[in-house]
């Protein structure tokens, strides 16, 4: 896997602090060795690709961050604070400042576009009006160009708006991380390009840093500030 | 399609490496002890996730908060999922045990006994097995496909980091749902169980609704609706648990899914029959 951090020109680091710290973190699954002694971090404002073949750990590796899965060894340190000793409440509030793209984009199915969205807003903001709450929804869904899918079910939507409506999903509890699981995989070039560009939109909007983890070196390519290669869970290159 | 990046052949050419064959071979010479040990420990193993489960289920359904639109949602497709099914059968029953007991009892000249015993037999078991069964087949594997899905597709992920608790969620509203839908399924095929009844009684048009009625309420009595209706409480619990355990604990990967749903049908089609088994023998001591 590779992990790199990419800084735009125009859009400098202002704050050196890193606000997402992984330490020589293993994870083994029975026999399999997935992460082996991986450290990264993350500094405010940043956007990080890490890279890495099918298989290497990529996903293992960000549900650590999220404590979906607990690793063996090592430490992972957000905002300062140590994830697996995080009490259960402290976990929570810890989930509510990250944003979490997944992979196969994750929408409910059997819930329309609008409860995907609402889902996550009346949860963790809770106490918006119904007003409060449609204007978000109704927002978010805007920013990613897909104002008319309200009342779809993600079963009718193409591959690259499911995509969309899941980043729509996420962005819309304004996380202050976000973690991007191959956000472009499975789709064409040029829904790929759109996503990629939604991305540094969401950048420069809600002023998120972000993890984006991908297996394709071109959309690597794209956006770095900086960037990390990960093989067989070892960081083996770094550079800007 | 793109050229692959220089940089980035190394990693494309990983998966051809060959497997050493003596790996091969030392799980051969020894299968068969392996098969042996791996069966107990797959047993034991999944005998300890499912406690697990099941304590986990119970914990949370007695914690605060309560998914109560959720519980709704599922007791309404419990009922659209099964119940054209369950009338179909239910008239049926009561059809065709009638047919078949009639000329039997006639020999002894004892129909006016068959309302009774038809209303006693559907009450009893046939009513309660029967929907189980059906409901096994339909609400088990909806349920095992449905959350095996979910967390094939991270969608039991993404709620977890929505500060959702999907045991809560997910899986106490369908067990709930199931505990409390399964019964009134029941009651209500018992009911056109005794319709279809009287419908095989009537064929020649001389049996009146209200005397056949009268004479099958008239042999039931609370000692056959109560372990009747406790055993139904205790199927749908079984299938919603089994269900969502299946389903919720599905490994990873699109085929796992319908292994999920597969086995959700099997397992939980066994667990009625089983319990129905203890229920009969503790209805009979009392
Ligand atoms: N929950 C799990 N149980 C067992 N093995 C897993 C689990 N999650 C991932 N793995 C294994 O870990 C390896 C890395 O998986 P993953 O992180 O999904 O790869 P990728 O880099 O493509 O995202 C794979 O070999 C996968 O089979
Ligand atoms: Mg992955």
């Amino acid at each position: 896997m590779t992990v790199g951090n990419e800084t735009s020109g125009a859009d400098p680091v202002m704050d050196r602090e890193h606000i997402l710290e992984i330490d020589h973190l293993a994870k083994a699954f029975g026999s399999l060795d997935v992460l082996n002694n991986l450290s990264l971090k993350l500094y405010n404002g940043e956007n990080l690709v890490v890279l890495g073949k099918s298989g290497s750990g990529k996903s293992v590796l960000i549900k650590c961050i999220v404590r979906l899965l607990t690793p063996d060894q090592g430490t992972i340190k957000v905002f300062g604070e140590n994830v697996n000793d995080l009490t259960d409440k402290g976990l929570e509030e810890m989930r509510e400042k990250i944003g979490f793209l997944f992979q196969s984009g994750a929408l409910y199915d059997s819930m329309t576009v609008k409860e995907n969205l609402e889902f996550p807003l009346k949860r963790i903001k809770k106490g918006l009006s119904r007003k409060e709450i449609d204007a978000k929804v109704e927002e978010v869904l805007d920013n990613v160009g897909l104002g008319q899918t309200l009342n779809k079910m993600p079963s009718e939507l193409s591959g690259g708006m499911r995509k969309r409506v899941s980043l729509a999903r996420t962005i819309i509890v304004d996380p202050m991380i976000m973690l991007y699981d191959e956000p472009t995989t499975g789709l064409d070039p040029v829904t790929s390009d759109e996503i990629s560009e939604l991305i540094n939109e969401v950048k420069a909007k809600y002023k998120t840093s972000s993890i984006i983890i991908t297996h394709d070196i071109e959309c690597a390519k794209q956006r770095p500030t900086a960037s990390s290669c990960c093989k067989t869970g070892k960081s083996i290159w770094k550079g800007a | 399609m793109r050229k692959i990046n220089p940089a980035y052949k190394k990693y494309v050419k990983l998966p051809n490496v060959k497997l050493p064959n003596v790996k091969q071979k030392a799980i051969k010479l020894s299968d068969k002890t392996i098969e042996k040990k791996e069966l107990a420990t797959i047993f034991f193993s999944e005998l300890g996730e499912f406690f697990l489960f099941l304590f986990n289920t119970f914990k949370e359904t007695f914690s605060r908060e309560f998914e109560f639109k959720e519980f709704l949602r599922q007791c309404f497709q419990i009922g659209n999922r099964t119940l054209p099914l369950i009338s179909v059968t239910g008239v049926v029953i009561g059809l065709v045990l009638t047919i078949q007991s009639r000329p039997v009892l006639a020999e002894f000249g004892a129909v006016s006994m068959l309302p009774g015993m038809v209303a006693v037999s559907i009450i009893r078991e046939m009513g309660p097995v029967v929907t189980a069964l059906i409901c096994a087949g339909r609400i088990g594997s909806g349920m095992g496909a449905e959350l095996g899905s979910m967390k094939v597709t991270e969608q039991i992920d993404a709620m977890e980091v929505s500060s959702t608790n999907p045991m809560r969620f997910l899986v106490v509203t369908r067990v709930l749902a199931a505990t409390l839908m399964i019964p009134i399924l029941v009651l209500y095929a018992d009911a056109l169980g005794i319709l279809g009844s009287w419908a095989g009684a009537n064929i020649k048009g001389d049996v009146p609704f209200v005397l056949f009625i009268s004479q099958a309420f008239a042999a039931i009595g609370f000692d056959d609706l109560l372990p009747a209706v406790a055993k139904t409480i205790f199927f749908g619990a079984a299938i919603g648990l089994v269900g969502c355990y299946k389903g919720y604990t599905a490994g990873r990967g699109t085929e796992s899914v319908g292994k999920a749903a597969t086995s959700a049908v099997v397992l939980s089609s066994l667990f009625v029959i089983l319990i129905d088994l203890i229920a009969v023998q503790i209805t009979d001591m009392l």
